[in-house]
């Protein structure tokens, strides 16, 4: 790849364009201004993106704690990661086991409160606003109120349940209960998804559904034959999305239950971090990041592979 | 047989339909402001009530002294500031280098373009912990660890998610004015300044609102590379808040709620930019 200097002097020169015209020098001339606006991105893909991927995997293969030089130990890193290391399947476990559950849920939900967002109610944008409220405020200040909200004796959580005369669980400081909780926590910030299928469900023409109430469509049949299939590009597009950031879960496994109790919240990224900068165990973590790269791209791959099973595209012949 | 009025078609099963649909927002509604009306109150409790059980849904008195305390318990003046010098800088790299992208992306031709753009979309996949380990090394070697330049420096490279928003919007831009200023001799550069940035001012609010709210909210890279107390952003020194003085509820809500502030106004002021920037990339922060 060719990646010219950044320099900008080239283009300052006041060279009068013919607009549209391609002729050979123009073509040259248009190639040339093109790489360098995107310079500073192309420099940022070779410093910060591809050139950090490659070494993440030269170093993979290396015992390195920064302190002393970096020793070549070939596989050992990986061969311990899937043979000697039990805290690497608890924290892959925990990840998918959240994935699996968040996933879903975070669908579901959001949809269907963007479906409720999308009837004639008095006072919509209003509701729109609470919804959305939660995700977009900092993530260790969302996390550092659910921490009190979910307080085994004086949380709000616990007193709700109280009224209705159930004990509630110690939620973060019991093993069977800490990811549930997050769970529940994350769901908050559901909004996310809702604005994004909201602005899809209202992409959707109204002459289909008018249609489809003259043939007598009830409103089950109208979801299922019409909201559905054209949200399907949406809904392929958020799953991408959703899985490979619940991969990445940190934040809060880090501030609100630190992993634990008994490594019940180890999430991956938690875990790798630990390796990294806890222990510098440099190559470990590498060999942790890698393997979790090639777990989302596979992921990422299987649902783009199926997607032209489901997802539905306008202007496309099924 | 005359079309009955559009009130009249409103079937019962219709209304009631609706009311229902009005009960069940109003209940989403009350589940999600409970936990932010829990902080208030909570932030709002002189010492001996906040662990008080059952809890009281209303202080009684009213305190206000959490604030200051809690303010001034760690130095939370001094993490907003570190935040907002990093917020500002990013902001700034992340409209000067992105506009550049985009534009190159929205107008011209060139050879290796179409795979180029595959490669941005690509690396908007990329998780962070992939490249955390080198770059860290990297930063730590040229001796930027425990300082701001790990957090502020990458923006000035561009940002995926904003070099494809400005793309799209720049693409609905009539190419007419540029070409005009091309005529009249105008560089790209120049034309990027007198042309293309006047118009696009709802399209660098956004990007300069989602910058500062994604450094606002940023974790994992300070907690890596901040090592010094007094160069804190907000959210680590929230998180070390947390972990060191547990037992302090009422500051912690009161902390919590001072955090959560400058993103919650600017939320109300630019709803829309927020909301049509959601929409265009689905991005999501941390």
């Amino acid at each position: 790849m060719a990646v010219p200097s950044p320099k900008t002097e080239s283009l300052r020169s006041p060279q009068a364009l013919p607009p549209r015209a391609r002729t050979g020098s123009f073509a040259r001339h248009e190639t040339v201004t093109f790489y360098l606006l995107i310079a500073p991105w192309l420099l940022g893909l070779l410093l910060l993106v591809l050139g950090p991927m490659l070494a993440s995997l030269g170093i993979s293969f290396t015992k390195w704690d920064l302190l002393s030089p970096a020793r070549f130990i070939g596989l050992d890193n990986y061969e311990r990661l899937f043979t000697r290391d039990p805290l690497f399947w608890q924290s892959l476990k925990v990840t998918a086991v959240y994935t699996i559950f968040y996933v879903p849920i975070e669908l579901a939900g959001a949809l269907l409160l963007a479906m409720l967002m999308n009837q004639k109610i008095r006072g919509v944008s209003v509701f729109r606003t609470i919804y959305y409220l939660p995700s977009v405020l900092p993530a260790v200040a969302f996390i550092v109120v659910w921490i009190w909200v979910l307080h085994p004796d004086v949380g709000l959580i616990n007193t709700l349940l109280s009224y209705i005369g159930v004990e509630g669980p110690r939620w973060l400081a019991n093993p069977d209960w800490a990811l549930p909780a997050l769970l529940m926590m994350s769901l908050w910030g559901l909004g996310r998804g809702m604005v994004i299928y909201l602005a899809s469900l209202q992409g959707i023409p109204k002459h289909l559904y008018e249609a489809a109430a003259i043939d007598g469509a009830n409103g089950w049949q109208c979801f299922r034959k019409i909201t559905l299939p054209l949200l399907t590009p949406t809904i392929f597009f958020n799953l991408v999305l959703s899985i490979i950031s619940t991969f990445q879960t940190f934040t809060s496994a880090f501030v609100a239950t630190n992993g634990g109790p008994l490594d019940s919240t180890l999430f991956y990224v938690l875990y790798l971090y630990r390796q990294a900068f806890q222990y510098f165990n440099m190559g470990y973590a590498s060999a942790l990041a890698w393997v979790l790269f090639v777990i989302i791209l596979v992921l990422t791959l299987i649902i783009v592979r199926t997607s032209d099973r489901w997802v539905y595209y306008e202007g496309e012949r099924r | 047989m005359t079309p009955p009025s559009p009130w009249q078609s409103q079937s019962i099963r219709q209304r009631t339909g609706r009311a229902l649909g009005v009960i069940a927002a109003l209940a989403v509604a009350v589940l999600f402001l409970l936990p932010l009306f829990w902080m208030v109150t909570s932030s709002l409790k002189p010492d001996y009530q906040v662990l008080e059980s059952p809890p009281r849904w209303l202080p009684h008195p009213i305190v206000w002294s959490n604030y200051p305390e809690a303010l001034t318990y760690v130095p939370f003046g001094r993490y907003a500031l570190n935040t907002l010098f990093i917020a500002v800088l990013v902001i700034l790299g992340h409209v000067l280098s992105c506009t550049l992208v985009a534009y190159g992306f929205a107008r011209f031709r060139a050879p290796g373009k179409g795979f180029l753009f595959l490669v941005l979309l690509a690396t908007m996949m990329l998780p962070y912990p992939v490249t955390m380990v080198p770059l860290y090394i990297v930063f730590s070697r040229i001796g930027w660890v425990n300082s701001f330049w790990p957090l502020i420096v990458p923006a000035f490279l561009g940002n995926p998610f904003y070099i494809f928003l400005l793309r799209q919007f720049f693409l609905t831009l009539p190419p007419d004015l540029e070409d005009a200023a091309r005529v009249d001799g105008a560089s790209t550069l120049q034309t990027i300044w007198h042309v293309i940035l006047p118009a696009s001012r709802p399209a660098m609010a956004t990007v300069a609102i989602f910058s500062f709210q994604a450094v606002w909210n940023d974790f994992l890279p300070p907690l890596i590379y901040l090592h010094d107390q007094t160069k804190y952003t907000i959210s680590l020194g929230l998180s070390f808040f947390r972990s060191t003085y547990d037992v302090k509820w009422g500051y912690l809500m009161a902390a919590s709620l001072v955090t959560m502030l400058p993103v919650v106004l600017l939320f109300f002021f630019a709803q829309r930019l927020f909301i049509q920037g959601i929409t265009l990339t689905g991005m999501k922060e941390g």
